[in-house]
């Protein structure tokens, strides 16, 4: 590889797996992340990730490599590079918020318990 | 002819290798001419499992280790379980078929016979003979003969896969780089001479009116696919004669006897041994 | 697993967003909570995992191999299916750590890159030669046995996408002994060719399946620092002991013996003891001295060298698609 390892280490210190720098190799295919609906009713859950040249390939491949026991009824393949996430360094603020609104969950209302259907 | 005891099995659920052993031990048995039909089946998806195995832990990408290896198991499934029925016949199971028969006892085409080759020839064998075993088993679902209609029934859906798989390396290959079209063609050009004789009737079709699938007839919308595929993947439908070949009969590949000799080696170091 | 850490220190004065980012990994460690990937960690973290994780990866791949040499051999059709659904899985467990190991920021091609230029290692015990059907029972029983041992543990891995494919792993792992363990009943229950071949095969996989933990403690300094950081849960040794008494009962139902006469439960520490190994073999292997490490090496890098015209031909097929795409 053309970078060494101290590069590749302080610049994947802080980039996810798509920006790290990298050589680019035709051969190797993009990176695909997938989602299993294990049973009609339930929702698509992540699965884990693959490589595939395109999306027709992918879903194939999802099928071979995360259903090989009847572990899905439905599957979906995203580029790994269409994510989009929340910041993670901005964690704490983020998500404060809903900290401290309790009043969101029906366990905050204690007169009422006891009384039936409610 | 099979037993009662077939109609136990519906067809489309998932089949096994096992459940067939079952009723042929609860006293289904099979003509021997449905028997020798079934070899036939039972040899060309056994002998292509054996070929298609050999990729696993060589494939161009891990991705492709797991879809071969499927393919590979799912034929291998197909094999234990025509073999099963047909070994009814002769008091046989399906092992000492598969490792007690001498070469030309096998029942197997010339096409599943040919060596690996690179991934492109793979991917044309597999295209070939997928769409021919597509065409044939979603006709064997509607045999007289319950127990080969379950297991084409079992088995159909399958192949559907394999041939999708098959023509999506074949559209990729094909109009990929100009390496990988020259090497698709040049797969494809190579078993070609084997193609014609998965499609030539003979007299134990003649002697199976509604049990077995007039090869034939497969004939034409083979080809009618394959064109098609082929036409999308930029590629030709390969101008080369067919090859002598063996008929079904007793005459095989030279290819077969190293194929078996490394197949059947460990089990027949220990005759009579169980597994 | 048993290469060398390269321990940076842990608590480099950086900037205050890197010692915000300490604080906040110290906390999540002292928690036993989970390290996802787009947190801030340190990179001596980084680095193990990537080691640890790429390594598991390529034993999985390399692991293959012996295995799959028997595919085509396999004595009964229902074997042959069943070593054929073992190998795949490998392959699939493969692909599930490679993908965690991405996770960190290595790309796969560069972490197979460093497989085959020998940069990275794998587990020594592939570097054996499987010689005889029963071998095909002694990795299930003895190497998968030993890797489960290994690996329950790292399901609670602190770095979340390790450990949820080591779970994974571990679900599906659980035939693989088990096949194993029944091949070498038939054998031991077969002619008394069958039980021979499947005591030798025992005999040869014990040794090397145990030195599958990694050194003895005292020679593993790195794995003090893989336990700070909830990475491994515990020694090398206890491990490796647990195992002992594990297959000390299993081999009794098999009627075959363990080739190692001073294995004994040591009342007073609880432990259970066995014979020293030979850890002059274990480093030899290690440094590339196996009997099958070249021929292990040649068979991947053919693999991959023989695939890239497939790989190149499927990217390009994509291009020229999604630029067809684009047009219309």
């Amino acid at each position: 590889m053309a970078t060494s390892d101290q590069t590749a280490m302080s610049t994947s210190a802080k980039t996810p797996a798509a920006e790290a720098a990298h050589p680019v190799d035709r051969s190797s295919w993009p990176l695909w992340e997938v989602f299993v609906r294990s049973a009609r009713g339930l929702s698509h859950v992540h699965a884990g990730s693959l490589h595939a040249p395109d999306a027709e390939m992918a879903v194939r491949n999802a099928r071979d490599l995360y259903t090989r026991r009847n572990e899905g009824v439905s599957l979906w393949v995203v580029p790994a590079s269409a994510i989009v996430a929340s910041d993670p360094d901005a964690k704490g603020a983020f998500f404060e918020s809903p900290q401290g609104k309790d009043y969101r969950h029906a366990m905050y209302y204690k007169k009422s318990e006891g009384v039936k259907h409610l | 002819m099979s037993g009662e005891s077939a109609t136990r099995i519906t067809p489309g659920n998932a089949l096994r290798p096992e459940d067939i052993a079952e009723q042929v031990a609860a006293g289904t048995k099979v003509s021997e001419d449905v028997a020798e039909y079934a070899l036939r089946l039972g040899d060309d998806a056994l002998i292509l499992a054996q070929r298609l195995s050999w990729w696993i832990s060589r494939a161009p990408e891990i991705e492709e280790d797991i879809a071969l290896g499927n393919v590979a198991l799912d034929l291998l499934g197909h094999a234990r379980s025509f073999l099963t029925y047909a070994g009814s016949a002769w008091g046989k199971s399906e092992d000492d078929l598969a490792y007690w028969r001498q070469e030309s006892e096998f029942r197997s085409c010339f096409l599943v016979e040919q060596p690996n080759g690179d991934f492109g020839k793979t991917i044309a064998r597999q295209l070939v003979f997928s769409i021919y075993q597509h065409e044939l088993y979603s006709r064997l679902v509607d045999s007289a003969d319950e127990t080969l209609a379950a297991i084409a029934a079992k088995s159909l859906k399958e192949v559907d896969y394999h041939r999708d798989h098959a023509i999506q390396w074949t559209l990729r290959l094909g109009d990929g780089t100009e390496e990988s079209h020259r090497r698709m063609q040049e797969g494809l050009n190579s078993v070609w001479p084997y193609v014609h004789e998965l499609f030539v009737d003979d007299e134990l079709i003649e002697r199976l009116p509604g049990v077995a699938v007039r090869p034939s007839e497969l004939r034409a919308p083979f080809d009618a696919l394959l064109a098609q595929v082929l036409g999308e993947a930029t590629l030709e439908v390969p101008d080369v004669q067919p090859a002598m070949t063996g008929n079904r009969g007793t005459r095989h590949s030279e290819h077969l006897g190293y194929l078996l000799a490394e197949m059947q080696v460990v089990a027949r170091e220990h005759p009579g041994a169980t597994w | 697993m048993a290469t060398q850490t390269d321990v940076r220190d842990l608590h480099a004065v950086g900037s205050e967003e890197d010692q915000a980012g300490q604080a906040y990994f110290d906390k999540i460690i002292a928690d036993d909570s989970r390290i996802e990937p787009a947190d801030w960690m340190p990179e001596g973290y980084r680095k193990t995992l990537t080691r640890q994780i790429s390594q598991h990866a390529h034993s999985e791949i390399i692991g293959m191999q012996p295995e799959a040499n028997f595919i085509t051999r396999a004595p009964s059709l229902k074997r042959k299916a069943i070593l054929m659904a073992k190998v795949q899985d490998e392959a699939g467990h493969g692909l599930y750590l490679y993908s965690a190991a991405e996770t960190l920021g290595t790309p796969r091609e560069e972490l197979f890159d460093q497989l085959l230029t020998g940069k990275a290692k794998y587990s020594s015990i592939f570097n054996y030669p499987a010689l005889t059907w029963a071998d095909m029972g002694a990795i299930g029983w003895l190497v998968d046995g030993a890797a489960i041992v290994n690996q329950v543990p790292l399901c609670r891995a602190s770095y979340g996408p390790y450990g949820r494919a080591m779970v994974r792993v571990c679900k599906e792992e659980s035939f693989h002994q088990r096949q194993g363990f029944e091949i070498l009943l038939e054998l031991a229950n077969g002619t008394e060719a069958q039980k021979q071949m499947a005591q030798d095969a025992i005999n040869r996989f014990y040794a090397p399946a145990l030195m599958m933990f990694g050194p003895n403690d005292d020679e593993s300094p790195n794995s003090q620092q893989s336990m700070r950081w909830n990475i491994k849960r515990f020694s090398n040794d206890e491990l490796r002991q647990r195992f002992v008494g594990m297959i000390q009962e299993q081999v009794k139902v098999l009627g075959l013996t363990l080739p190692d006469d001073q294995i004994r439960f040591n009342e007073e520490t609880g432990k259970w003891e066995y014979g020293e190994l030979d850890w002059n073999e274990f480093y030899e292997v290690l440094k590339g001295r196996g009997p099958c490490n070249a021929q292990r090496m040649e068979r991947r890098r053919e693999a991959h060298e023989n695939g890239a015209w497939v790989r190149e031909a499927a990217s390009a097929y994509a291009a020229k698609q999604s630029q067809k795409a684009q047009v219309a």
